[in-house]
């Protein structure tokens, strides 16, 4: 998994590639709490157009960074869902605590 | 007549870094039986989140443990007929299962952690836990396409 960040005017968007699983969610897990528990950043946005796999440790650090971005006040986006993902979250039957965005233009729109 | 024929078997060590590896080769096989790609990707995330549980619970994050993953095609009876299914049995050695959490949880409750399972149960036509001589087996079954009966049936 590959992850990257764009510090734009109030808001970081950060872009995931790769498999999101045991052994890779750590590295979403980290960046994603500092980004809202540290730097408490308004809106946190994840590009998962990239994601080919994600499993349930995943999907936890995506509910975790929404309970964090709750906790200070930000929103979390998510967009670019591909199948693959969507799946897993519709199996999960959390895709409705998240608030999902076609693309990037809706997800940072004022 | 033998109704259960090999296709794969793996010995794999409590490395969370093979499960790519594990997704690789499991996504061809049920590729090659005939699964549709939803069912290929739901073959695939039942059988790593079921790795997954060995690795985080049976043997607790330790690594180099054994975990061994057979791969059959099997007939299991339905309405007096057999029809074909993939049969999956994961053993290890760790831990014993806790009966009271195989239950899962409720999904209302968000929170991380616990989605494992679910995600087991619901990719599945069949899923048996047991422990025998010290070890954990856990047997998954996807019927094949085209075997299943039509749905309400």
């Amino acid at each position: 998994m590959q992850i990257s960040a764009r510090h734009l005017d109030k808001m970081t968007v950060f872009d995931i590639s790769g498999d999101i699983d045991l052994s890779t969610s750590p590295e979403l897990r980290k960046p994603l709490l500092h980004e809202l528990r540290e730097l408490r950043t308004p809106r946190v946005i994840l590009n998962l157009r990239a994601v080919r796999y994600i499993d349930s440790s995943g999907v936890a650090s995506l509910v975790e960074g929404l309970k964090a971005s709750r906790d200070v006040g930000s929103r979390f986006i998510l967009f670019g869902l591909n199948t693959t993902v969507r799946e897993v979250l519709q199996l999960s039957k959390l895709v409705r605590i998240f608030e999902i965005c076609e693309n990037e233009e809706q997800a940072v729109a004022p | 007549m033998d109704r259960r024929s090999l296709l794969l078997r793996m010995e794999l060590r409590s490395n969370p870094e093979t499960l790519c590896v594990v997704r690789g080769a499991l996504g061809q096989l049920a590729e090659r039986l005939g699964f549709s790609e939803s069912e290929c990707r739901a073959v695939v995330l039942g059988v790593d989140e079921a790795l997954t549980n060995i690795i985080r619970h049976a043997y607790a994050g330790q690594p180099e443990q054994p975990i061994e993953v057979w791969f059959h095609r099997i007939q299991v009876p339905s309405r007096g007929a057999g029809i074909e299914a993939l049969e999956i049995i994961l053993l290890d050695q760790g831990k014993k299962l806790d009966e009271a959490k195989l239950s899962g949880r409720a999904l209302e409750d968000v929170r991380p952690g616990g989605l494992g399972l679910h995600f087991i149960r619901e990719t599945m036509d069949e899923v048996e836990f047991s422990h025998t001589d010290g070890r954990n087996q856990l047997r998954l079954v996807k019927i094949l396409p085209a075997q299943k009966p039509p749905a309400g049936s």
